[in-house]
């Protein structure tokens, strides 16, 4: 109708705003039903795990990535192409250790954070603490342990937010007992 | 964000926390209180949303209007396409129809797992009266689905 004209939104944006919402909705309720911040991180990354360990098939399916030669490469196709595609946005790589087993993930902007103010008396809390699950639970599913902690976080007052990623190592793949 | 994997999963997880967490304790829990959170969790977010949303909107003609803008931009912004179908009595009460509703339609073509289905149309519930409610209008919003993954959302007008 007539109207139509002034209320085009940007679809894609307000999907985005959609999971930040149901997010924030869900850290919310978690935070009800816990009394303490850590039991709270800790289940937001049990579910991000899951998240991971299903979403990781999504991506293989519809991004056209091999497997990763080294730690270096994975780093950036989890930039590039993971972020990318389910956040909006692109993190750099940085601080690389010596050994080239860990890494920082540096996000200028984090979706998942748009709305949100911490209250004083959730200072321990990791809000986007979810996202270290996902990451981990989608390594895993390529066969790679990895640690994935929040060092940093721009809604604890830091500059940046930054996620610190450390190999552990090398999943072998173990077939069933009698399967060859 | 480009893609709605995500959310589709964040939602899964939710349904399944909230089943999970009253399990521990309470033992002769019913499925009524997990749809209740569920829904409140939904109303809570289309509250937010619908605020988003309407920023830019011109002011509504009357109820008919809102359940148009729900039906049209609403359900397009949540779920990347309009309601199939739109009915009333003109006594306040709303039926939106939709023949391929995304939250349910990876699961099943059928009448498989249909018992499985109110806790994945509670959210949605919510989201809908939340919206409508930040836009003036009361509401009951219920969900039936015969077979998937068509869905019917009832809205019943409260007078204010």
């Amino acid at each position: 109708m007539s109207r139509q004209s002034n209320r085009t939104t940007d679809s894609k944006k307000m999907n985005a705003e959609l999971f930040t919402l149901t997010y924030g909705a869900l850290v919310t309720q978690l935070c009800k039903d816990y009394e303490n911040d850590e039991e709270v991180n800790k289940q937001l990354d049990k579910m991000g795990y899951n998240i991971g360990v299903r979403l990781i098939e999504d991506f293989l399916a519809r991004s056209n990535v091999g497997r990763c030669q080294d730690f270096r490469e994975t780093a950036d196709v989890i930039a590039k192409n993971a972020f990318k595609m389910y956040l909006g946005i692109t993190p750099s790589v940085t601080n690389w250790s010596p050994a080239g087993d860990e890494f920082s993930l540096i996000l200028e902007s984090n979706p998942l954070v748009d709305f949100v103010e911490l209250p004083d008396n959730h200072n321990t809390l990791v809000y986007s603490n979810l996202l270290c699950g996902v990451l981990r639970g989608a390594l895993e599913m390529v066969q790679m342990a990895v640690d994935v902690k929040f060092v940093q976080d721009t809604l604890r007052g830091d500059g940046v937010t930054e996620i610190r990623m450390k190999f552990i190592k090398r999943i072998e793949e173990n077939l069933p007992a009698g399967d060859e | 964000m480009a893609d709605e994997a995500p959310f589709q999963l964040l939602h899964q997880e939710l349904i399944q926390y909230i089943y999970k967490s009253n399990e521990r304790g309470e033992i002769n829990q019913e499925s009524g209180r997990n749809i209740t959170k569920l829904e409140n969790l939904g109303f809570r977010v289309g509250q937010g949303l619908i605020e988003r949303l309407t920023k830019d909107a011109a002011r509504f003609k009357d109820e008919l209007d809102v359940m148009k803008f729900i039906c049209k931009d609403f359900w397009t912004c949540v779920f990347k396409k309009q309601i199939d179908n739109l009915r009333t009595n003109h006594q306040g009460i709303y039926v939106l129809q939709d023949n391929m509703f995304r939250l349910l339609s990876q699961l099943s073509a059928g009448k498989q797992y249909l018992d499985q289905a109110p806790k994945y149309l509670a959210f949605t519930c919510g989201l809908v009266r939340g919206a409508l409610l930040s836009l003036g209008v009361k509401s009951i919003v219920t969900a039936e689905v015969s077979i998937m993954p068509a869905s019917k959302f009832q809205v019943m007008i409260q007078k204010m």
